[in-house]
C-alpha cells in the first residue's frame, strides 16, 4: 500500500526475527517436558540422550521405589489438607474484600497477597522458629499450616476476579425481590463464582504439591514430601527412576490442566 | 428500606476474619520473630546485640552472595524478556486455534512441577546429553562441553523455568495495544523497526515491567534450579540461607541474612512497580 520499498525490506527482517525468536521460546517451553517424557523409556543405568535402547524397567522400578510412594503420599495428603483450608478462608475473605473499596479492605488484600513475593525460605525458616519456640514438633499439621499461609493468595486472586466480574444487578434484583442476604449468597454468588474457586483451588493445590521452600524447614523424615525427596535423589546420584516418576508427574498435571480448562478456562484465570 | 441503601455486592469485612486471624498468628508473629531472633549474638539466642548484621555488613561474603543472586535475577530477566516478547508478539498474531495451543504449552510449565523441568535440565546439559551429542555428532567439538555446573546452563535453565511468567504478562499488554496505532505509524512513513521500537515496545512497557517483576522475584527466590544445574559451586541467597540454619543450626545469622535478603527483595519490587505504574501513565496518554 503506501509502504515503500525500503519499509518493505525491514518489515521482513523485523518480522523474520520476531518469529525466529518465538520459535525458539517455543522448542525451550516443550523441549525439556519430552526429554523427560523420552529419557524415561531408557534402557540403560544412564541419562544418555536420545536413549540407546527401550525398556519400561524403569516404570516396573517406580512401583517398587517405596520411599518415592511414602514421600508421594504425604505430599498429597498435606496438598489436600492445604487445598481445603486454602478454599474455605480465601473465599470468605475474597468475599469480604474484593469489591470493598474500603482501607481496611485493601491492607487485607496487600497483607494476603504478600507470601506471592516474599521469598518462601525466608517464611519456611521464620515458621520453622515459631514453632520450635512453641515447643511444637514439625509434622503433618504444621506443614498444612505453612503451605497454606503460601497457597491461599492463589484462590484469592481468582475468586476475587470472579467476584468482579459478577454483574451486581443480579443481587440487587435478587435483594430488591426479597431474598436475604444468606440466601443470596448461597444461591447467586457462590454458583457464579464457583469456577473461579475451583481454578484457585486446583492451583493452590498443584503449589502445595510442589512447594520446597517452606516444606524444606517443616519436614522431617516421617513428613518426607515429594519434590525434597526427588531433589535430595537427584542431588546424590543422578537415577533413572527419577525419570519414570517425571514423566507419571508430567501426564498426570496434563490430563488435569486439560480437564480445568474444559471446566474452568484455567488459561485465562492464571493470566488473571 | 435503609438496610438495602448499601451495597449488596460488598460483603461484611469480618467474612475475611478468619484468614486475618490465620495471617496474624501463623505469618505475622513468624516474621516479628525472626527479627527478634535475628537480633542476638550468639547461636544459642541468649544474648542480645547486633552482631550479626555487623558480621554480614562487615565481612561481605553475604553481601557478595546478595549481589550474585540479584544479578543472577537480572540476567535470566533480561534473557526472558528476549524470549518472551518475540513469543507474546507471535502469539497475538496467530489463529485463535494456534493461539488455545500456544496457552496450554506457555500455562503447562507452571503447573509442573519445578524439579521435573529442572531434571529435564540434567539431562540436556549433561556430558551426554542431548547439547553434547549433537556438537560431537556435528563434529564441532571433539570432547564434551562442561555444561552442567556452569552459570551459563544455569541462566538457560532458569529462563526456561521462568520463561511462562513474563510471557503472560506481556501478551495481555499485547492484546490491548490498538494494531491502527502501529498502522497509522506506518501510514505516516516509519518503517519496521522504528514502529516496532518507537509506538509497540514503550506502548507495551506495563506488560514488560510485570512480567520482569514476576521473573525477577522468582528467580531470585528459587534454589531447586541452582542446586541441580548450578551445582555446589555456585552459592545464592536461599541455599545460604539453608545452609546456615540446617546444617550450622546458626539461626541468628540465617535470620538476619533471610531478612536483609527480604528487604532487598522488597525493595525491588517496591522500584520496579514504582516503574510499572510510572509507565501506565506513560502509555495511556
Amino acid at each position: 500500500m503506501s509502504m515503500g520499498r525500503r519499509n518493505d525490506l525491514s518489515d521482513i527482517v523485523l518480522k523474520a526475527t520476531l518469529y525466529l525468536v518465538a520459535w525458539a521460546a517455543l522448542i525451550l517451553l516443550l523441549a525439556p517436558t519430552l526429554i523427560v517424557l523420552i529419557v524415561s523409556f531408557t534402557d540403560s543405568y544412564s541419562l544418555r540422550f536420545p536413549p540407546q535402547g527401550f525398556s519400561t524397567r524403569w516404570y516396573v522400578a517406580l512401583l517398587k521405589a517405596f520411599t518415592l510412594h511414602f514421600a508421594a503420599w504425604n505430599s498429597f495428603l498435606v496438598a489436600s489438607m492445604t487445598t481445603l483450608l486454602c478454599v474455605v478462608m480465601g473465599t470468605a475473605a475474597s468475599l469480604a474484600i474484593a469489591r470493598s473499596t474500603s482501607k481496611t479492605a485493601r491492607c487485607l488484600d496487600a497483607l494476603f497477597m504478600s507470601p506471592l513475593i516474599l521469598p518462601g525460605l525466608a517464611f519456611g525458616l521464620s515458621a520453622l522458629i515459631f514453632f520450635s519456640e512453641l515447643g511444637v514438633p514439625v509434622s503433618m499439621t504444621t506443614l498444612v499450616i505453612g503451605h497454606t499461609v503460601v497457597c491461599v493468595p492463589y484462590v484469592i486472586r481468582t475468586t476475587s476476579s470472579a467476584l468482579m466480574q459478577l454483574p451486581p444487578t443480579l443481587l440487587e434484583s435478587a435483594a430488591s425481590l426479597g431474598s436475604s442476604r444468606a440466601h443470596a449468597l448461597r444461591r447467586i454468588t457462590l454458583p457464579l463464582i464457583a469456577p473461579g474457586i475451583a481454578a484457585g483451588a486446583f492451583i493452590a493445590f498443584m503449589s502445595s504439591f510442589d512447594n520446597t521452600a517452606v516444606s524444606l524447614f517443616l519436614r522431617d523424615a516421617r513428613t518426607d514430601m515429594l519434590p525434597i525427596r526427588m531433589w535430595q535423589d537427584l542431588e546424590s546420584k543422578l537415577d533413572v527412576t527419577i525419570a519414570a516418576l517425571s514423566s507419571v508427574l508430567v501426564i498426570v498435571t496434563l490430563v488435569m490442566m486439560i480437564v480445568m480448562e474444559k471446566l474452568t478456562g484455567i488459561s485465562r484465570r492464571i493470566r488473571g | 428500606m435503609s438496610a438495602r441503601n448499601h451495597d449488596v455486592t460488598v460483603y461484611s469485612l469480618r467474612y475475611g476474619l478468619p484468614l486475618a486471624a490465620f495471617f496474624v498468628l501463623f505469618f505475622i508473629t513468624p516474621l516479628l520473630l525472626l527479627v527478634l531472633v535475628s537480633l542476638h549474638d550468639d547461636t544459642a539466642v541468649s544474648v542480645w546485640g547486633v552482631a550479626q548484621y555487623a558480621k554480614i555488613f562487615g565481612e561481605g561474603l553475604a553481601l557478595r552472595v546478595l549481589g550474585d543472586t540479584l544479578w543472577l535475577g537480572v540476567q535470566v530477566t533480561v534473557l526472558c524478556l528476549g524470549l518472551g516478547y518475540a513469543l507474546a508478539w507471535a502469539y497475538v498474531r496467530s489463529s485463535p486455534t494456534t493461539q488455545k495451543v500456544l496457552m496450554m504449552i506457555i500455562v503447562m510449565p507452571l503447573l509442573t512441577s519445578v524439579v521435573v523441568r529442572t531434571f529435564a535440565w540434567v539431562v540436556i546439559l549433561g556430558r551426554q546429553g542431548i547439547v553434547n551429542e549433537l556438537l560431537l555428532g556435528w563434529a564441532w567439538i571433539d570432547k564434551p562441553l562442561r555444561l552442567l555446573y556452569s552459570r551459563e546452563g544455569l541462566i538457560w535453565a532458569l529462563a526456561n523455568v521462568q520463561l511462562p511468567l513474563m510471557t503472560l504478562p506481556l501478551i495481555t499488554t499485547l492484546q490491548r495495544l490498538e494494531s491502527n496505532l502501529e498502522d497509522a505509524s506506518a501510514a505516516l512513513g516509519a518503517n519496521a523497526w522504528r514502529t516496532f521500537r518507537r509506538i509497540t515496545v514503550p506502548l507495551s512497557l506495563p506488560g514488560i515491567i510485570a512480567g520482569s517483576l514476576l521473573t525477577f522475584s522468582a528467580t531470585i527466590t528459587a534454589f531447586i534450579t541452582q542446586s541441580l544445574v548450578g551445582g555446589g559451586q555456585m552459592l545464592f541467597m536461599p541455599m545460604y540461607i539453608y545452609q546456615q540454619a540446617s546444617s550450622l543450626q546458626n539461626w541468628p545469622y540465617a535470620a538476619a541474612i533471610s531478612l536483609v535478603f527480604l528487604v532487598a527483595v522488597i525493595g525491588c519490587v517496591t522500584l520496579l512497580s514504582y516503574l510499572g505504574r510510572l509507565s501506565k501513565g506513560y502509555a495511556t496518554t
